[in-house]
């Protein structure tokens, strides 16, 4: 395990987002009951839980991907810093939101365009077409996604190309070109295998000095290894939350304790 | 546990699975070999009586009483003239409503309704096409028996069938691109235009080109209208000489097609005029085949660099 640095005191630490009595119906079925967790500023938080337990769900409230399908319906509210909005307000267009929080999928999901044309694209829905403004923010995010060095040659290759690995990491730096202030990963290494998953977890730790990130995983030491924060989540109800270690090897629940030794889940 | 199979009971069946395999296999052959028998007879059939009146006159002279005097000019120009109109129409038209239906409707009983309707209208017979297009093209917007009025016909019967290729195309789109687009920031109309438009192009255009290779042969609406089939005349040139150099007036013409040529042509008595019927439906035949040349070689650079 990586050695992680002292623990600030918590009341010290900045609140990035904050979800409030949080509960999300899929149309008569509701799915998370009054979750209330903070998201700390450039801390990785990790949301565990056995199958169904609403844990991408609830990452998926904060970029309001269930707008897009009909039937779905948010009580509560998720605070936002630093100006202090609610993610979930009927007054904040979910394009906002989805500009300034970036999600990475489960599975790599490329465009079928370029390698350049899929980091650019955040850029380009942005208003961005001068190519040397493209150029260097591309070859960023692609240096911050340690994938330059693969890539720099093939720019304009088919992002298809690449290994799952690569594609996965192509997505990262599509999410990091935009400049978000907050990055949702959702199970993002479940498709990878272990070598590639270690590349990611290494970037999770290079990313959170820049960056907020949330991140729901199904894999126990993942949690442990990339965290600070660690949600525990079982049927939309959330049992127990605290830093990492806290959780890990001294669970205030016996559930918790249960999951994580691999008892129940 | 279930006892094994001794092994030379287990041969057996295989042996004998086997032979169905292959009589599947005879069967299948079989039938292919007969639809091709069918087109191949039919197509060398016609290359047998219309192949001595394939010289260059044949495509540039007008219809005429006598049959070695005639050609085919009028109808093939025609014919061009209302694909284009035809393809003008129905493309944008049909590629909108197939875009509204799968991206922005609202999944209801109404869009339920509207899409079984879609489904029926491709099977509705083109003669009833023909009767719509009299009443309401011809007689109510009194745009006569013209290139426009054919042009527009044959866009309502291929309408559907454009629009349910747009729809197919769009949604083997798989979701996850579509979140990725979403997530990134994307609007409704980015997502369209970027993403939904160009991914499923290869499918549209198979649709397109479907849809007129049955409306370059339809017969039917074209006669309903009122289409003659003894033109000696072309339509304005879309380009002029003067200012302002293009030219609608075309839309407005009187027209001729190639299946109406054809009809005209199998009608008379006289063996000259059958061969000169077999003559142009050969060429009907490769107008057809040119466009579907041209739509799988699209679609072939289109979807190389496609994939998910």
């Amino acid at each position: 395990m990586v050695a992680k640095p002292p623990r600030p005191d918590i009341s010290t630490l900045a609140k990035k987002a904050e979800a409030r009595e949080l509960s999300f119906h899929y149309g008569t079925k509701q799915a998370l009951k009054r979750i209330s967790v903070p998201v700390y500023d450039r801390r990785v938080t990790a949301l565990i839980g056995p199958s169904g337990c609403g844990k991408s769900t609830f990452l998926r409230c904060f970029n309001r991907m269930h707008d897009l399908y009909p039937g779905n319906r948010y009580e509560g509210e998720i605070r936002f810093q630093p100006d202090d909005i609610d993610l979930l307000g009927a007054d904040i267009d979910p394009i906002e939101v989805r500009m300034r929080l970036a999600m990475v999928f489960q599975k790599p999901n490329p465009f079928p365009k370029s390698i350049f044309e899929n980091v650019a694209y955040g850029l380009r829905i942005r208003g961005e077409n001068r190519r040397s403004a493209l150029i260097d923010a591309v070859e960023e995010a692609l240096v911050a996604a340690a994938l330059w060095n693969e890539v720099k040659d093939r720019l304009d290759e088919m992002a298809m190309n690449l290994s799952g690995g690569q594609q996965q990491r192509l997505c990262i730096a599509r999410a990091l070109a935009s400049q978000p202030e907050m990055l949702l990963f959702d199970e993002p290494t479940s498709a990878l295998d272990p070598i590639a998953t270690a590349s990611i977890e290494e970037l999770i730790h290079q990313l959170k000095d820049k960056v907020t990130i949330l991140i729901v995983t199904h894999n126990m030491q993942q949690a442990a290894r990339v965290s600070d924060f660690t949600a525990y989540m079982y049927l939309g109800d959330l049992i127990e939350y605290g830093w990492t270690d806290d959780v890990f090897f001294r669970p205030k629940h016996k559930q918790t304790e249960d999951y994580i030794t691999g008892r129940f889940g | 546990m279930a006892v094994a199979m001794p092994a030379a009971q287990m041969r057996a069946l295989i042996a004998r699975q086997r032979r169905k395999d292959l009589l599947f296999v005879l069967l299948g052959v079989a039938a292919l070999c007969l639809a091709f028998a069918t087109f191949i007879t039919l197509f060398l059939d016609m290359l047998i009586d219309g192949w001595s009146r394939l010289r260059p006159e044949f495509f540039t002279q007008f219809a005429s009483r006598k049959a070695e005097q005639a050609g085919i000019l009028a109808a093939w120009v025609g014919t061009l003239a209302v694909m284009v109109v035809t393809a003008l129409v129905a493309v944008p038209l049909g590629v909108a409503a197939g875009i509204y239906l799968e991206e922005y409707a609202a999944r209801n009983k109404l869009t339920a309704i509207i899409e079984i309707n879609i489904n029926n209208l491709a099977g509705v017979p083109s003669i009833v096409y023909g009767l719509l297009a009299l009443g309401m093209f011809v007689h109510t917007f009194g745009l006569g028996a013209s290139i426009r009025t054919a042009g527009l016909t044959l866009a309502l019967l291929i309408l559907p069938i454009v629009i349910v290729a747009t729809r197919e195309a769009i949604r083997a789109i798989p979701g996850s691109i579509r979140e990725a687009a979403y997530a990134l920031g994307a609007t409704r109309w980015q997502l369209v235009r970027h993403h939904v438009l160009p991914y499923s192009m290869p499918g549209i255009l198979t649709g397109v080109i479907i849809g007129l290779s049955r409306a370059i042969g339809e017969t039917a609406p074209i006669i309903t209208i009122g289409a003659v089939s003894f033109i000696a005349f072309l339509p304005p040139a879309p380009v002029q000489p003067e200012f302002p150099w293009l030219s609608f007036e075309w839309l407005a013409s009187p027209f001729t097609a190639m299946p109406i040529q054809i009809f005209g042509w199998t009608s008379r008595p006289e063996a000259a005029f059958q061969a000169n019927a077999s003559a142009a439906a050969l060429v009907l035949v490769a107008m057809t085949l040119v466009m579907n040349a041209i739509a799988i070689w699209l679609r072939y650079r289109l979807r190389r660099n496609l994939s998910w």
